[in-house]
């Protein structure tokens, strides 16, 4: 609004003529709050008591990981047969879940990295907690196919590190280029996230300092690397961060583009389609959108960020959902035409097997909850409804889930030779195992929910209407609503 | 006589008196000066006469030193050091090296990006004045300081005091050094 009627002198004679509507922008810190509100709100969270809520879920979320870490410990003792897994579905649960979690991290990498070079101001609220969300979900993504690897001290294998066995690793296999996938993925998502957080536990630092916790003040100090807001610092900092969001774009789209050319680069019909690379990120960015939302929405009433993750923000991320899930359900419609159209029997049979056969159960959930449930999203009433977005985006995490168990155990159970058919179902084992890793994440999210600030401070004041240096947003704090009156 | 003070802090309370403030300090010509905010104020750079970041450069050299890597350790490893046939493709093919030089350019360029930017802010440091002044803890929060060094050839007790003041400053204290 304001670059209007700035311009307005030296516009071409037409635009004073029919005086273009002037659109206002959406408010992303709501009630006109002030810098020190951002702080007090953010920090408050971290210096305040320890909740009860907070006690009781960490204590739970310990419980569950820890069947994980039954589950693992079992394995590592006795042998990857303790999982189902069997000719001719030698990749099952594992598989899925490590595309599960590394899926759901990629939604936080699009709102760091993408919306940040697409300039879309409503990620600053959301993207920390979403960073967050990343590290943790590669974290349990990554369990699953280093421990299928059974001997999991010879773990390094993976990596050109010269061992005994003369013999380096096989470049043309999409299982390797995964592994520098994964592994490149999981990295630069920490950097991206460590950066974003240096000038907030300088913040912390100095605050815990002035209140004389000398302890805290040390821990966040040694971390924050002596930054001090210098403006000098500040236009490098920017630069890298741009830089940074920069490289974590075309990442996000090939991580996940190379975990599906460990199928799509295979014969097997049903995973041999071009349709692959895109139809993944796709799913990647919807299951975790979902996921964001699953989390956010609880963390926002608890702690009263109805000001900081307003309805705008939520209308946003469900309009994502709704088209990514949309993209999501044209795939599986263009799964199914190919495999008639390529008049090839074998990805006939496979197609019409996912949805008839012994697994159609799962590839009808599979539908339910990724076709029709984003549906919803067109309609305001129910963006509005925070409770029932919230139980759709756990609808949309089971859907995605069940994709990938669509996509990998029918096409195994049901490959080229009848003789050769089997039916998969999990072992105990792996079910705790995938159980537990819930738990992980949580127990994780729960650290950061109280150690570390949950929004970045900096970049939540820099969108604020006072931080604008022309005083376009009014300089005691006025939000757009009454610039553009002013105007 | 008490050491050189390591130079002049003023608060500015909000972002346009900084910003404005900050214009009248460059046009005076001080280069050894510096603004603390808070958060980037967007435009500051130009206020301040700041140069485009180097960062970009030190990133351009890590990407490229990634992708060549990725590429030799691919060609070295399969074609020289111990060529072994899989699958029938061929020993070396820029084909099936391209993803992992695609992530390693990706990594390198990361790490450039945050060692350069780290390096050229001269971060981690241990101690710096302004992290001493008593008032810091609202710079991280919601005021803005400029600070003049007493190391800039223009320096001045009185006619530096006198361009803060004039440029709106308040709380116009020297830094111990």
């Amino acid at each position: 609004m304001s670059h209007a009627s700035e311009h307005a002198a030296d516009a071409p004679a037409i635009l004073r003529e029919v005086k273009p509507a002037v659109l206002p922008r959406a408010v992303l810190v709501e009630n006109n709050r002030s810098f020190s509100w951002i702080t007090e709100k953010i920090c408050g969270i971290i210096e305040g008591k320890t909740p009860t809520w907070w006690w009781v879920c960490f204590i739970l979320a310990c419980f569950v990981a820890s069947f994980t870490v039954a589950g693992l410990t079992y394995l590592v003792a006795t042998g990857v047969g303790v999982w189902g897994h069997a000719n001719p579905v030698n990749w099952a649960w594992d598989i899925v879940n490590f595309v599960f979690w590394i899926g759901i991290g990629h939604a936080g990498t699009l709102i760091s990295a993408i919306l940040c070079l697409l300039r879309q101001k409503w990620r600053t609220s959301i993207n920390r907690a979403a960073e967050a969300m990343t590290i943790f979900a590669v974290v349990c993504a990554a369990i699953f196919p280093v421990f299928h690897v059974g001997r999991i001290w010879y773990a390094w294998f993976l990596f050109p590190i010269p061992n005994s066995n003369i013999i380096w690793q096989n470049f043309r296999s999409p299982l390797e280029w995964d592994v520098f996938a994964v592994s490149t993925y999981g990295t630069v998502s920490v950097l991206f996230w460590y950066v974003g957080l240096i000038p907030d536990l300088a913040v912390l630092r100095d605050r815990f300092f002035a209140t004389g916790n000398k302890f805290r003040s040390f821990l966040y100090g040694l971390f924050a690397l002596g930054w001090r807001g210098s403006n000098r610092h500040w236009s490098n900092y920017e630069m890298a961060y741009l830089i940074l969001a920069g490289v974590s774009t075309p990442l996000v789209l090939s991580v996940h583009t190379i975990v599906s050319f460990d199928f799509a680069v295979s014969l097997i019909p049903g995973w041999h389609t071009t349709i692959f690379p895109p139809y993944f990120v796709a799913g990647a960015i919807f299951s975790g959108f979902g996921m964001v939302m699953t989390l956010m929405l609880p963390l926002r009433a608890i702690y009263g960020l109805k000001d900081l993750i307003t309805q705008y923000h939520i209308d946003c991320m469900c309009k994502i959902t709704l088209a990514t899930g949309t993209i999501v359900g044209y795939a599986y419609g263009m799964e199914f035409f190919i495999a008639w159209y390529s008049g090839n029997p074998y990805e006939g049979f496979a197609f019409i097997n996912r949805a008839f056969g012994h697994y159609s159960w799962a590839y009808w959930i599979m539908i339910s909850c990724n076709v029709i449930t984003p549906q919803f999203f067109w309609f305001k009433a129910v963006r509005e409804n925070t409770a029932l977005v919230w139980v759709l985006s756990i609808f949309v995490n089971v859907g995605m889930w069940f994709e990938r168990f669509v996509i990998i155990v029918t096409s195994l159970a049901r490959d080229f030779l009848p003789s050769s058919w089997g039916y998969y179902s999990p072992s105990v084992v792996e079910i705790f195992t995938f159980f537990g890793t819930f738990g992980v994440f949580s127990v994780l999210f729960l650290l950061f929910i109280r150690f570390l600030p949950i929004m970045p401070m900096a970049e939540l004041k820099a969108v604020t209407p006072q931080a604008d240096v022309h005083g376009h947003g009014g300089t005691t704090g006025h939000g757009a609503a009454e610039v553009q009156q002013a105007h | 006589m008490a050491a050189q003070p390591h130079g002049l802090i003023a608060t500015f309370e909000t972002t346009p008196d900084l910003y404005h403030a900050a214009e009248q300090v460059r046009d005076a010509g001080y280069r050894h000066w510096d603004c603390i905010t808070p958060f980037p104020v967007h435009g500051l750079d130009k206020a301040m006469g700041l140069k485009r970041s180097i960062v970009p450069r030190i990133s351009l050299a890590g990407g490229i030193t990634g992708f060549i890597t990725g590429m030799t350790l691919i060609w070295w490893t399969g074609e020289v050091d111990y060529p072994l046939i899989v699958g029938g493709k061929p020993m070396f093919s820029p084909m099936f090296a391209f993803p992992v030089s695609y992530e390693l350019t990706i990594l390198f360029t990361a790490f450039a990006t945050i060692i350069g930017m780290l390096v050229v802010n001269g971060l981690p440091r241990h101690y710096h004045p302004v992290l001493k002044y008593d008032h810091i803890v609202r710079g991280m929060d919601d005021t803005f300081f400029i600070v003049i060094e007493s190391r800039d050839p223009r320096f001045n007790l009185a006619n530096t005091k006198a361009l803060l003041e004039k440029a709106g400053g308040k709380a116009i204290t020297e830094l111990e050094p």
